[in-house]
């Protein structure tokens, strides 16, 4: 998920080379299936099977990084107007435009090779209503089998036993033989929970990285730093062993950043002085995501905490892949994805967020097209700000349309908010 | 004289406040903004210094006259006589530029008659002028670009009823030279349009006794130097002028500011421009505590109005008297500028009144500033509506109303300086200067 | 109302429903709560159950939304620009103290923003009773229908404890034979209108549809009996439109004012999915088991194919093809709110469906305050008139 070309000016550490050989070798093995033989499951970053996938043996691709990836590629735009040309209306998901745009013209990947079409489409209907209709269009394109996860939502901001027992149901009549079909392979459970067993190391790692925030200075960014960290576990490495070592790596290299006290690292060169602490809620934007992220590097801003960065898994409460209960915890795990849990949960989890890594402030940076996080945060923001008496800011832009990120809108508001919490220390 | 300058840059226009020590305001100037953005912050600048000046005179004259009724009278003429030497000036020049042109492309058979149209145009330009600058005349506008193309255009019409003439050729003609007359900053000739102004007022009978003490008051504020210590940027295209970036300012901080300056009791601020509408909210020492934008969406903005009076092919500043007028107020579904006109037409369509319909648009408009401010924080007393859309007084008039269904019996101020509402606030910074922080933690602590 | 609705002519009757359909102040059930003693309880589009509803004693009114006569002033300040307008209104409805007459609302699974909207509700409505109903994607009795068992245990649980009678299978029963017999009359009615479109107008048949959001069920039946022994006695001219079916609409409405508009310009509406909830069942739910196996059963099986329902077996578009046949439409109306992401998600692929055997089809956007009908009415003219000039071709 990294800017290639600009890897020169950041200073190379130990975690980033690994993570760039893992997503190298990947879309490797990608492009190697006709001869190799694997089968390619598509699915959803929120309730990903990673574990599962790999028990049988298939590579996992995920169209939502594919359209980010373009968007920090700068192909999106083009790729949307493609979209919209086969009548796909201004309205709707830019992710799932961009996915479509870039099928029409080839479905060349990052790595410049073209993604292998999918054997199966794993409908992981997990946090997005657009999931279902993303793989409905891609059904259409691909006629391959499609088989649907509905994982229920946390309406009441809790999980409950019959919402386990769906999940668990679906993965083992439907999910399961749909993929034995596929692979031509038997569910191998124990397979599986060497799998998992792995992840759970992997994400104790994680949640310690996620914690080191609360240093002063933070030595993490959470949210454009952020996005780099969740990069193997929420894509298609959780589970893996190289998943594991980086996890390790990056929290030994973490540990080194508080010893020294320094702050994160940024394309820009590491953050010298830490001048406001702030909590993010949603997405960032990617065709735009280094202008973005210099933006607050300028301002000194460090983003100690974001629930961007739980879209794929929340970690920091405990939950952890459980060998001992391979399908109930992979049910657990895709229930608890951050925009699947209900408004007032991500208004609790936003302020304890606050309260835990101290932060000055918050910053809702609202999505155009994604309904999902947009809808509410308005509520959302005066919620915290009643609830904390601390300031926040809205900012708003998109995931991979150019032409709803306008910098100087942005910076006006963002230099804004930074100056109204400074005159309000 | 020690001063502070405070610069807004906004879209459509540039202003500057000049200060002193005490957070006095000495002078106000504006101008429109144009695309050389260093150009427009220093004429506004200049102006803003002339204004003090004036001011200065201003205020020698009344000690020097014992404050009597003359007092205003004259004041009057000599600002009009000194705008009257900026604007002859400004002709002179655009003349030059005019004839220069007609030089360079002219046939030379046609070049005789096209020069001596434009003498005749500039002629009755120059003729017009003193009319303009009379006490009491309400000027069409400041600035000298839309009194010239009026005018301009005008004689260029009836010259070219003459079948040699061509209207458009002298329309062309213009637009060119206009830009070259734009460039120019015509300020720092103060001095010289000081002592026109001076002399010229000598000349009227009224002012005969005074022309002594009138002449040595000139003199003096010719003579006033102005020692400015700290400038301050803020607004749309700060982000371009040659300032260090902490001699700039969010638009928000100093617009939070300026109005608590000229309203010290205001807890929350609407200013509703041509680009976009804030909804601030500030504490009692002017710190900014929340504040929303829309500066994405045009509906809700000046921009909205500017649609709406294309469609009814009427100037901007006629829409709100017209919808005073109003019998009843049409419910306007849409605040989409896309849609505005076609709603606009389908309720001509079905027999409604022009006056009516405006009456349902300014009200759309408000509503979308009441969602502002309630994403912001919502109105809390007193409430101050800064923006060109506050001289609306159809807006004003939905603002009142819908201030008090909403929220109760509010205080809502206007002023009508709230055009430099920002520059006044980002005066203040340049006065605050790096003890910012220091200086409103201790003004908080003392409003407690 | 002064009159029964067996006394009532074409025009009080047509009248009563307009007067039910602009009052936002819900007084017919202020009227219902005080004479019965009982609750009633909200829902949003699509679809809910409510024959529990009903069976508890209580009674369902469907809030879709304000309309085009609502001005919205605190609604705004909950949703950014790009979202539609429905949440907007609802909020506007809640917060002004108009919807303080429902003990409860329910919130369908429909999609993000009606999602949303129902932990805003609990936010802003502590005391009250919120319920999101997560529809089951999975069809499989066992499994889909399990899950959806336990939603409807959950509703019961809470309407009981809300003070609504206990709901047994007697009462359900008895329930799901009133709600049967109402489909039956929508039934009939629908096919009225499409065997006769001159008689039956589709903005006579939405204000009747619309009552049947907040009118007793067997009333509503009644209203609907009504209307049709009147109709038919009606000497109404036959035109030269053409016949349409529209799509989209099943969650923000369009102003009623906006279908007449439509079908002026020339459009005989013979299928719709306006309160797609009153049809979601295509068949009468059972009486002959256990009556939530049965509404369950129902749902999994007899679920009208939609934008929010994940089709499994079928081909997409399927439904709507067999409806165009069936109904000899001579095309399809697609109109959609403005950012509505099932509707317009699932446009392309319906559309696609069409143009693979030749149907034409037109689109437009909407909100359910739309003021500006010339644009479409010109629209949706120029189709009719180029399918009546071509369409043999």
């Amino acid at each position: 998920m990294k800017d290639t070309e600009n890897q020169e000016t950041i200073q190379k550490e130990e975690s980033m080379v690994l993570q760039k050989s893992m997503i190298a070798d990947h879309f490797d093995d990608l492009s190697e299936v006709k001869n190799s033989g694997k089968k390619v499951v598509y699915t959803f970053v929120p309730g990903n099977l990673n574990e599962l996938i790999w028990s049988f043996d298939m590579l996992p691709v995920h169209p939502e990084i594919n359209a980010l990836q373009s968007g920090m590629r700068k192909k999106s735009g083009d790729y949307v107007l493609e979209a919209e040309k086969y009548g796909h209306s201004e309205d709707v998901c830019t992710y799932v435009k961009c996915d479509i745009g870039m099928l029409k013209k080839g479905n060349i990947g990052p790595t410049g090779k073209p993604i292998p079409p999918p054997d199966l489409l794993l409908l992981s209907y997990t946090g997005c209503f657009t999931f279902m209709k993303w793989f409905e269009l891609l059904k259409l394109e691909y006629d391959c089998p499609v088989v649907m996860l509905h994982i229920p939502y946390q309406a009441d901001g809790k999980i409950t036993d019959p919402m386990v027992e769906y999940s668990v149901r679906q993965l083992r009549e439907e999910v399961i033989p749909a993929m034995e079909k596929v692979s031509g392979k038997k569910y191998d459970e124990e397979k599986l929970k060497k799998f998992l067993a792995s992840s759970s190391r992997a994400e104790a790692n994680l949640v310690k990285v996620w914690n080191s925030a609360k240093n002063r200075p933070s030595p993490i960014d959470a949210y454009f730093g952020g996005v780099y960290y969740v990069g193997p576990i929420f894509t298609a490495f959780r589970g893996l062993e190289q998943c594991e070592r980086y996890y390790e790596k990056l929290s030994e290299e973490v540990a080194q950043r508080i010893s020294i006290g320094e702050g994160p690292t940024t394309p820009d060169g590491v953050m010298k002085e830490e001048r406001y602490r702030l909590v993010v809620e949603g997405p960032p934007n990617w065709t735009s995501f280094r202008e973005f992220w210099k933006m607050f590097y300028d301002e000194g801003a460090v983003v100690v905490s974001s629930s961007y960065s739980k879209v794929g898994g929340l970690y920091d409460q405990g939950f952890r892949h459980d060998p001992n209960r391979p399908l109930e915890s992979l049910s657990e795990y895709c229930l608890g994805c951050y925009t699947n849990l209900n408004l007032p949960s991500r208004i609790d989890y936003l302020e304890q967020s606050m309260n835990n890594f101290n932060a000055d402030g918050f910053l809702i940076n609202s999505i155009k097209s994604c309904n999902s996080f947009s809808a509410g945060q308005l509520p959302i923001l005066r919620e915290l700000e009643k609830r904390t008496g601390k300031p926040g800011g809205f900012i708003e832009s998109d995931l991979v349309d150019p032409r709803y990120f306008s910098p100087s809108n942005i910076k006006n508001r963002l230099e804004s908010y930074f100056q109204m919490i400074e005159a309000r220390k | 004289m020690k001063c502070y300058v405070g610069i807004d840059l906004g879209s459509t226009t540039t202003k500057a406040v000049y200060m002193d020590e005490d957070e006095m305001i000495l002078g106000r100037g504006i101008t429109n903004s144009r695309s050389n953005y260093e150009l427009a912050c220093e004429i506004a600048s200049e102006e803003a210094a002339i204004n003090s000046r004036f001011q200065y005179l201003e205020n020698s004259l009344r000690v020097d006259l014992n404050d009597s009724d003359e007092v205003n009278h004259l004041i009057d003429w000599f600002w009009c006589k000194f705008k009257l030497a900026q604007h002859l000036e400004q002709v002179k020049m655009l003349e030059q530029v005019c004839a220069r042109s007609m030089d360079e492309w002219a046939h030379e058979i046609s070049k005789a008659t096209y020069h001596s149209a434009l003498e005749v145009l500039f002629e009755r330009m120059r003729d017009q002028a003193e009319g303009l600058f009379i006490p009491g005349e309400k000027a069409k506008s400041d600035f000298f670009r839309d009194i010239a193309s009026s005018q301009y255009m005008e004689h260029a019409e009836f010259l070219s009823e003459d079948e040699n003439i061509s209207f458009e050729k002298l329309t062309s003609i213009y637009d060119k030279a206009i830009l070259r007359v734009e460039a120019v900053n015509f300020s720092s000739h103060y001095k010289a349009y000081l002592h026109f102004a001076s002399a010229e007022i000598g000349k009227l009978q009224q002012f005969q006794p005074f022309t002594e003490i009138i002449s040595k008051t000139t003199q003096k504020a010719v003579d006033l130097e102005f020692e400015v210590l700290s400038t301050i940027g803020t607004g749309y295209g700060r982000q371009t002028l040659p300032f260090s970036k902490d001699q700039i300012r969010s638009e928000i901080l100093c617009h939070g500011l300026g109005a608590h300056f000229m309203f010290p009791e205001t807890s929350t601020v609407l200013d509703i421009g041509g680009q976009d509408t804030k909804a601030i909210q500030v504490d009692p020492a002017g710190i900014v505590t929340n504040f929303q934008m829309n500066d994405r969406c045009a509906a809700g903005c000046g921009r909205y109005l500017g649609y709406i009076a294309d469609e009814m092919n009427m100037g901007v500043h006629e829409l709100g008297p017209m919808a005073m007028q109003a019998h009843k107020t049409v419910k306007i579904n849409s605040t989409c500028t896309v849609f505005a006109g076609a709603e606009l037409r389908e309720r001509l369509a079905l027999g409604e009144r022009r006056e009516d319909i405006l009456s349902g648009l300014h009200r759309a408009i408000i509503l979308r500033a009441m969602s502002l401010l309630a994403r912001s924080g919502g109105v809390s007393d007193e409430f101050t509506f800064t923006g060109g859309v506050a001289k609306n007084e159809a807006a004003v008039q939905a603002l009142h109303k819908l201030i008090e269904e909403n929220y109760g019996k509010i205080r809502i101020n206007i002023s009508p300086d709230s055009i430099y509402t920002g520059a006044i606030g980002a005066a203040l910074f340049a006065h605050r200067g790096l003890n910012v922080e220091f200086d409103l933690k201790r003004q908080r602590g003392k409003r407690k | 109302m002064a009159e029964t609705i067996e006394e009532m002519d074409l025009d009080q009757l047509l009248s009563f429903t307009e007067t039910l359909y602009e009052d936002l102040n819900l007084s017919y059930v202020k009227e219902w709560k005080e004479k019965t003693g009982a609750q009633a309880i909200g829902y949003l589009p699509v679809y809910v159950p409510r024959e529990i509803i009903h069976a508890a004693g209580m009674l369902p009114v469907g809030i879709m939304g304000g309309g085009d006569n609502l001005e919205i002033i605190r609604g705004d300040a909950f949703y950014q620009s790009y979202i539609c307008h429905i949440p907007r209104s609802t909020i506007e409805l809640g917060l002004s103290g108009r919807l303080d007459v429902l003990d409860g609302m329910l919130f369908p699974a429909i999609c993000d923003v009606i999602r949303n909207l129902s932990g805003i509700w609990k936010i802003l409505f502590e005391d009250r009773y919120v319920k999101y109903m997560d529809f089951p994607q999975n069809f499989k009795s066992e499994i889909g229908g399990k899950f959806y068992m336990y939603e409807l245990m959950d509703l019961k649980a809470g309407l009981e404890s809300l003070g609504g009678k206990e709901i047994t299978a007697h009462c359900l029963r008895d329930s799901i034979r009133l709600y049967n017999q109402n489909r039956e009359a929508v039934e009939v009615l629908y096919r009225l209108r499409s065997d006769s479109p001159h008689l039956v107008s589709s903005f006579e048949l939405y204000l009747l549809m619309r009552a049947g959001n907040i009118l007793e069920v067997s009333e509503h039946t009644r209203l609907l009996d009504r209307y049709m022994d009147l109709v038919i006695e009606e000497d109404r001219p036959k035109r030269d439109y053409i016949r349409v079916l529209i799509t989209g609409v099943f969650c923000e409405q369009p102003p009623a004012s906006l279908i007449r508009a439509l079908e002026q310009s020339g459009c005989y509406i013979v299928d719709d999915d306006w309160m797609l909830g009153a049809r979601y069942l295509l068949k009468n739910v059972s009486t002959s088991e256990d009556p939530f196996k049965a509404l369950t059963l129902s749902y999994l099986y007899d679920g009208i194919p939609n934008a929010s329902r994940y089709i499994d077996q079928e081909e997409k578009g399927a439904y709507l093809l067999d409806r165009v046949q069936k109904l000899k439409a001579d095309g399809v109306i697609f109109a959609a709110p403005s950012f509505c992401d099932p509707a317009l998600l699932e446009q392309p692929m319906l559309q696609a469906a069409l143009d693979k055997v030749e149907v034409p089809h037109t689109a437009f956007k909407y909100s359910e305050n739309t003021g500006q009908f010339q644009v479409i009415k010109e629209q949706t003219g120029t189709f009719a008139d180029s399918i009546k000039l071509w369409g043999d071709q």
